[in-house]
């Protein structure tokens, strides 16, 4: 089955980020496969290359690099959310004359169609969120 | 694109305090373009979204609540709002902003777009669908 996931909170704070990665993990090997992840409201945190949690902590971001790197996955990070809350990629930052970007490897900036798309062309949309 | 599917968009949230509804009426915005069977649902606080007379004058933040009432223009006509959620909240359907929409079908007559059902029909329409966001 194909799978789209929705994340719509954010790292530390809340779980979501968590349970949809150790959902897509659980989904990929049971032989599901998953296209894309979507992030939305605070789950756009979830791309930033500055975060820094203490050594003892998961990462979360670059969990889930690691996994999209590892199975093709598209994080696609809702532009209009992440403009609001400060995350910008190199051609943003560009655009919007700001001397620096933070969006990690794995992830890209993209409209809210990336989350309709995914709705019509996966089997099942799971959100992870409140 | 051939397939048409139902989408419902599913709002629970009070307009202000959270971005939640804002962020929502967003996706079902851009959504519009993907020519899909769409539903919006309203419960719990959600019911609020859709008060008439807001006045987010004293917040400093946009009142985003007349945009409902252009929805019809993106082809979005079905508006379902709890009942048991208004009673619970001391509202009624008066306490609603007029949202109309023009039937195509229907050489253009002006219909209104917001339906209340009950708990039981919103779980019956819930169930109907092929994509549920929640917000």
């Amino acid at each position: 089955m194909k799978f789209g996931v929705v994340i719509s909170e954010g790292p530390y704070t809340h779980q979501a980020a968590d349970t949809a990665y150790h959902f897509v993990r659980a989904a990929l090997a049971k032989g599901h496969e998953v296209p894309r992840v979507f992030f939305y409201h605070d789950g756009v945190n979830v791309s930033t290359r500055l975060s820094v949690p203490p050594q003892d902590e998961r990462h979360i971001q670059k969990n889930w690099t690691a996994l999209a790197k590892e199975h093709g996955i598209d994080l696609v990070v809702c532009i209009a959310a992440a403009q609001r809350r400060g995350l910008l990629d190199e051609n943003e930052a560009g655009r919007q004359g700001k001397d620096a970007d933070n969006i990690a490897e794995g992830f890209r900036i993209s409209g809210l169609g990336q989350l309709i798309e995914m709705g019509i062309q996966t089997d099942r949309l799971v959100t992870f969120g409140d | 694109m051939s397939e048409i599917k139902k989408f419902l968009y599913v709002n629970r949230k009070a307009p202000y305090g959270t971005i939640y509804a804002l962020e929502s009426l967003e996706v079902v915005l851009i959504g519009a373009a993907f020519d899909q069977d769409v539903s919006l649902a309203f419960l719990d606080d959600g019911v609020f979204q859709l008060t008439r007379g807001q006045d987010t004058g004293a917040l400093g933040v946009k009142n985003f609540s007349p945009t409902f009432r252009a929805l019809g223009d993106y082809d979005v006509t079905k508006l379902f709002v709890e009942r048991e959620s208004l009673d619970e909240r001391g509202l009624s359907e008066a306490d609603l902003q007029e949202i109309m929409y023009e039937d195509e079908d229907d050489g253009w007559a002006e219909k209104p777009s917001i339906r209340i059902v009950s708990r039981a029909e919103m779980a019956d329409l819930m169930a109907d669908q092929d994509v549920v966001l929640s917000f």
